[in-house]
């Protein structure tokens, strides 16, 4: 068995979704899904477990020996980022019993959960695979279930913002896809790992540097890197709120793990330095900060409002990787997994909200904090800890990232990440002074808390948030690991 | 003469790539926009395709008396690549069937008209 956790962890989604497809309506096929879920979750943890523990996992699939066939390759860094997908799974799951029951017409309700698991598919197989042409086929998977996922929510904006999606989705992977053509013709390889040995020889060729940009480009749009994350916004706001809860907290996440394998371990880091990948990076990222912030300041709408707060906090994650140094690389990953637990938190909370109200704007929510006291404490720590105030998750992603700016004497970005900070205060203040200090819009009805089964999984989340705001022997430990990896040769 | 005759199918490539990229930029009509995008995956196609070639190589199947074989990796490669674009062209197609059936139109600013004057 030991081994084959790595394969399990892709295929026992892949299997369940058709069967949960065709499973009768009613609760079976969620039953099945959340434990196809937690079976994930657990096998994660046990592969980080392994690898923390002996190292690196190779797995010959098919008993293929790489290069030749298709390598799974589980290191800290990969493991640590399928265990962010597979728990937030787990967590997304028994939220999504009542949420899609409210949100998604019944005779879908089986489709859903197939597509939710293939979507799962998609991107633990990202994270698992060692081959880089594999990376494109499971992109793909999770790509084409996310845009069918988004376009289930109730408008009809839903379709736009799925085909919007699904348009600039697609000229992301194509991207990939030419990159990973013109990388293969020179070195003759789809092995990341053989693919690293070979580059050396090959860095000077225009093709290998024609290459290299066009996946760059090709990942930025998955993973709406500012000024390429137009289609975040809508696919966010119009999307079930169980399928903005599940993207938000891990998609763009997992296309952040192939942005820093492409960079930092298929592609020597000497090269991604004297490129101005690097810069480029930190500019699009303080450009995002900034830009999203103020965006976010604007909007009437919650989940809009949150969707403009990801993109700035994308923005903080390209700036880690525009470090290029361990610490930068160590503060994009804890952000990438204390962003995962404080947006998941966050989201699921407004759901909750959307669950009782039926809507999503913020002149509809005045006053509800007192009627919701639950579902408005989890929006509060989970505001805090997108704020970055000490004591919550947040905190040590930002005290990281400041801590990787200044090694650097690097100001400008620094002063960027406090006033993105300031500009968070502004809109989750927006948020709690509509929750709590308006008066309550009196139309009659009667707003009471939401229910168990949506609060029980938000406040996992929330308590997490504070958890790991509290102890970060996990966090920084597992990221510290990963983060050497990555930077293998880089300066400490 | 000889660089643009000896790489002929990359120009063809280079052309097509250009044209299913500014279709997909340029047209308001959402299925021409699936057209350009059908055209410029095709494109890639091609440069893999083109780069599986190889000079006096013969298909890559063992046969007595044949030394050089054209390499049948990207094209395996490139048969998935289509599988992905037939499904992404299928989904985008049935999300458009969709938006006729809401909307009463597939012109996209008809549609941007109809959600913003609301």
């Amino acid at each position: 068995m030991g081994n084959h956790i790595s394969l399990l962890l892709v295929v026992v989604p892949l299997i369940a979704a058709p069967l949960v497809a065709v499973l009768p309506r009613g609760r079976l096929p969620w039953a099945v899904s959340f434990a196809v879920s937690v079976v994930c979750a657990v096998f994660a943890g046990i592969q980080l477990w392994s690898v923390l523990q002996g190292g690196v996992i190779s797995y010959e699939l098919g008993g293929w020996a790489p290069p030749w066939g298709i390598e799974y390759r589980i290191d800290a860094v990969n493991a640590f980022v399928a265990l962010i997908v597979a728990v937030i799974a787990a967590l997304t799951l028994p939220y999504a019993l009542h949420s899609a029951e409210r949100e998604i017409p019944e005779e879908k309700i089986p489709t859903f959960y197939s597509a939710l698991l293939l979507c799962l598919t998609g991107l633990l197989g990202i994270t698992q695979t060692g081959d880089i042409f594999n990376v494109f086929v499971f992109l793909e998977i999770s790509s084409l279930s996310s845009y069918a996922l988004i376009s289930l929510g109730k408008s009809r904006q839903a379709f736009t913002s799925s085909y919007q999606y699904l348009i600039m989705g697609t000229i992301g992977a194509t991207f990939y896809l030419i990159g990973v053509g013109l990388l293969y013709s020179q070195t003759g390889t789809l092995n990341m790992q053989d693919m690293a040995n070979i580059l050396p020889s090959v860095l000077h060729l225009n093709t290998v540097v024609t290459g290299f940009t066009f996946i760059m480009v090709g990942i930025a749009l998955k993973l709406a890197l500012f000024p390429l994350h137009l289609w975040l916004p809508n696919a966010y706001t119009y999307a079930p709120t169980v399928v903005t809860v599940f993207l938000a907290a891990t998609a763009t996440k997992v296309a952040v793990y192939v942005m820093l394998r492409i960079l930092f371990t298929v592609f020597p880091q000497t090269f991604t330095i004297a490129t101005p990948a690097d810069e480029l990076f930190i500019l699009a990222g303080m450009a995002g900060v900034l830009s999203a912030s103020v965006y976010a300041i604007y909007q009437k709408n919650i989940k809009r409002l949150l969707a403009y707060s990801s993109v700035a906090q994308i923005g903080y994650m390209a700036l880690g990787i525009g470090f290029a140094t361990t610490t930068g690389l160590m503060a994009t990953l804890i952000h990438l997994f204390n962003h995962a637990l404080m947006k998941g938190a966050l989201f699921m909370a407004i759901g909750a909200i959307i669950y009782r109200i039926d809507s999503c704007r913020i002149d509809q929510i005045h006053g509800l904090g007192r009627a919701m006291p639950w579902t408005f404490g989890a929006i509060v720590i989970g505001g805090l800890s997108l704020v970055g105030v000490p004591g919550t998750a947040g905190f040590i992603s930002k005290w990281y990232l400041v801590t990787a700016a200044l090694e650097q004497s690097a100001w400008i970005p620094v002063a960027v990440i406090l006033i993105g900070s300031l500009l968070a205060v502004v809109y989750v203040g927006k948020l709690i002074e509509a929750l709590y200090f308006k008066p309550l819009t009196d139309n009659g009805k009667v707003v009471s808390e939401a229910p168990l089964m949506l609060l029980v999984p938000t406040w996992g989340l929330v308590l997490a948030n504070i958890y790991f705001g509290l102890d970060t022997d996990l966090t920084v430990g597992v990221a510290e690991q990963a983060a050497a990896i990555l930077a293998g040769g880089l300066k400490p | 003469m000889e660089f643009i005759i000896g790489h002929y199918n990359y120009w063809v490539v280079i052309v097509l790539m250009m044209v299913g990229l500014y279709t997909v930029i340029s047209r308001g009509n959402l299925v021409k926009k699936i057209i350009g995008l059908n055209i410029f995956q095709v494109s890639v196609f091609f440069l893999y395709i083109s780069l599986g070639t190889v000079e006096g190589g013969a298909a890559p199947i063992i046969a007595e008396g044949v030394k050089v074989y054209s390499n049948p990796l990207p094209h395996v490669l490139i048969l998935t690549a289509i599988v992905v674009g037939v499904a992404t062209t299928a989904l985008a197609l049935a999300l458009v069937v969709r938006i006729k059936e809401t909307y009463g139109t597939i012109e996209e600013d008809e549609i941007h008209n109809l959600d913003h004057s609301l």
